[in-house]
């Protein structure tokens, strides 16, 4: 006569199986890995790169012929005959501008330094993005019907899925920092070790939040092509509606009304202050504020979501 | 407790208000039998079966499993049912154990203890030398027996199957066949299937429910539904030339005799027993048998006299329909 199931699985023992499971699977494809961190790469390697915007203000671009002639009448008050300016010396002057407008615009010197920490969001999109589409496939396959019919909870599949895209996010985002270190990003002087944590914990909040959106989203469709093409529909103007490559206070007002709320550009400020720019408490604090609640919100509408849904 | 292990009344399920996928159905499963729901494609079966498993909440009526309200008590519920979904859940990238550990914490067994279970369903399946292969390698005879061997982690009380056999071949489901009987006996547990396969639920079934639109239309082991037809078919010929209809119509359970050309078509409860009856009044009046046929009625003439049409393809949901579809390419991949 068999005996009754005597187990029981607690709380963290469904999530952490269940995260296990996602886990193992990831690390078996090195493959997906490798992709995943490429994009970025690329992003950081040609655009970052190419679009080297602080060179764009130095003395080499800024080409004054070496006498410039200024007439008479221009000047005020007006003198007999004209004056002549030293083009070298004003070239000196103008390309020592060039790093001074990049601190003002964009807060660090070199653009690579500014829209390389922004692949870290980036990063955090579509992972969180893979990780919901996911769960319609184990839709698909009868997997999500057969871990509801074990006695695990409902919250833990669904935050399994969370905890999933928040760890390989991390994990991501710091092979993405060590290499844009390596190619040549610029570490503030205010930085500490310390800030890596909270960098992490960032992170941590952005996919909290992206990851519950996503996953009820998914949840509803059965095929992953439409699911694709809402990914799609989105990622866009959540990428350049941000200040992941160009500061907010350079866009015309509506795309800032749209960068302001949203939560990409909250996690690429959080992480360029604790890291390429001048550390400023209050911001960071700010930033965090914002995070949270924005994790708190959508991952509460999310589960409840979901919730619902796997309990039709 | 012999008594009912699975309990429904007036179960019922509605999906968007207006699809009655299952319409008050009553049944009770008795331990330690395979009970089947034998039924077309969409008939309800994997409706019912994800009700009591607690997946589908039912929109009317109610269901107990070993005791336990399959609505209100769902957590005892899980604990205490193996399931054996109609897809092969296995996931692909893992292992075979792996994928049974995965189960194993799905219940919370402690790992030591999942890992000596592991080894002794994987020996029961014999999967032993393949368990730290990739499920992607498997055969579909293999993966359905991972999906048994998943389904048994927690030792349960009642296993479920969703169309056990869904897309294998003749041989490796006669093979399944003896896996499940196997387990049946290993773990003492009853069983609650469900099937379109007639042979299916001919050879395993203790006892049968043929369902159709969502409605049980009758019960009964496959013995039972078979005779209640009316019979079985014997057809005789004798060496002699007078009409013997009226004599053997005179034998016990004999219900109808008919002449063709120099055969006679008799109609007859249990055909096996009443034959040799038939020989016996025969040969005591001196006429010889020289050819008899007997042959029993199967399920299919059954499924045909209740739901008046042979097992048909009704077009399903799309879902479903792909689901099926990519379990059977996999079957066979």
């Amino acid at each position: 006569m068999s005996k009754l199931n005597e187990y029981h699985p607690g709380r963290f023992h469904g999530i952490w199986a269940l995260t296990k499971r996602e886990l193992k699977k990831w690390l078996k494809e090195p493959i997906i890995l490798l992709m995943a961190i490429l994009q970025p790469v690329l992003w950081m390697g040609l655009f970052g790169k190419a679009m080297n915007i602080g060179n764009m203000f130095s003395s080499s671009n800024i080409n004054i012929p070496s006498v410039i002639p200024i007439p008479g009448q221009a000047l005020i008050p007006p003198q007999n005959g004209s004056i002549s300016v030293s083009g070298t010396a004003l070239s000196q002057m103008f390309g020592n501008l060039g790093p001074t407008i990049m601190q003002n615009i964009f807060g660090v010197k070199d653009y690579f330094s500014y829209m390389s920490v922004g692949m870290i969001s980036f990063i955090v999109m579509f992972t969180t993005m893979f990780s919901g589409m996911s769960i319609v496939w184990d839709r698909r396959l009868g997997f999500l019907n057969k871990v509801l019919s074990t006695p695990v909870s409902r919250g833990a599949i669904i935050f399994s899925k969370v905890l999933n895209a928040s760890l390989r996010s991390m994990f991501q985002a710091t092979i993405i920092l060590a290499l844009a270190v390596i190619f040549g990003l610029q570490v503030s002087p205010t930085f500490s070790p310390i800030h890596i944590l909270a960098v992490y914990a960032a992170i941590f909040l952005l996919c909290l939040g992206l990851s519950s959106v996503f996953l009820a989203l998914a949840l509803r469709s059965t095929k992953w092509e439409t699911q694709m093409a809402i990914v799609n529909l989105i990622n866009l103007p959540l990428m350049f509606a941000s200040n992941t490559f160009f500061p907010i206070s350079q866009m015309p007002s509506w795309i800032q009304a749209i960068a302001q709320v949203n939560p990409i550009s909250y996690l690429t400020d959080a992480i360029r202050r604790l890291t390429v720019m001048e550390f400023n408490a209050s911001s960071v604090v700010f930033d965090f504020t914002f995070l949270g609640i924005f994790a708190a919100v959508f991952s509460l509408i999310g589960i409840a979501l979901s919730w619902r849904y796997l309990t039709k | 407790m012999s008594e009912e292990i699975i309990k429904a009344e007036g179960l019922t399920k509605v999906f968007n208000k207006h699809l009655t996928a299952v319409d008050h159905v009553n049944f009770s499963v008795k331990h330690g039998e395979i009970f089947g729901f034998l039924g077309p494609n969409g008939a309800g079966k994997t409706t019912t079966i994800n009700m009591l498993i607690t997946i589908l909440k039912p929109t009317e009526g109610e269901a107990s499993v070993l005791g336990f309200d399959i609505a209100k008590q769902h957590d005892d519920v899980r604990n205490v049912i193996g399931v054996v979904p109609q897809e092969y859940t296995a996931d692909e990238d893992l292992t075979g154990l792996e994928n049974i550990l995965l189960c194993a914490d799905l219940y919370g067994i402690p790992r030591h203890v999942a890992k000596e279970r592991a080894a002794d369903l994987l020996k029961l399946v014999e999967l032993t030398d393949f368990k730290d292969k990739k499920v992607q390698t498997y055969s579909g005879g293999m993966r359905r027996r991972l999906e048994l061997a998943c389904g048994l982690i927690n030792r349960p009380k009642v296993l479920f199957l969703d169309e056990p056999t869904l897309g294998l071949d003749v041989q490796t489901r006669i093979a399944t066949w003896e896996y499940i009987r196997k387990m049946k006996k290993e773990y003492s547990m009853t069983l609650f299937m469900t099937t379109h396969y007639l042979e299916e639920a001919d050879s395993l079934c203790d006892r049968i429910a043929i369902i159709d639109h969502g409605k049980i239309v009758v019960v009964g082991t496959p013995e039972e539904l078979k005779h209640s037809l009316g019979g079985d078919i014997i057809a005789l010929s004798i060496k002699e030339d007078p009409d013997v209809t009226e004599l053997i119509r005179s034998v016990e359970h004999v219900k109808e005799v008919k002449k063709e050309d120099s055969s006679y078509r008799i109609k007859a409860e249990y055909g096996e027993v009443t034959a040799p009856f038939i020989i016996e009044a025969l040969r005591r009046k001196g006429y010889t048998v020289t050819k008899l046929m007997l042959t029993e009625p199967t399920l299919n003439e059954v499924y045909l006299e209740y739901t008046g049409k042979s097992m048909r393809d009704v077009e399903e949901s799309v879902e479903t329909f792909r689901a099926q579809r990519m379990t059977m390419r996999r079957a066979r991949a």
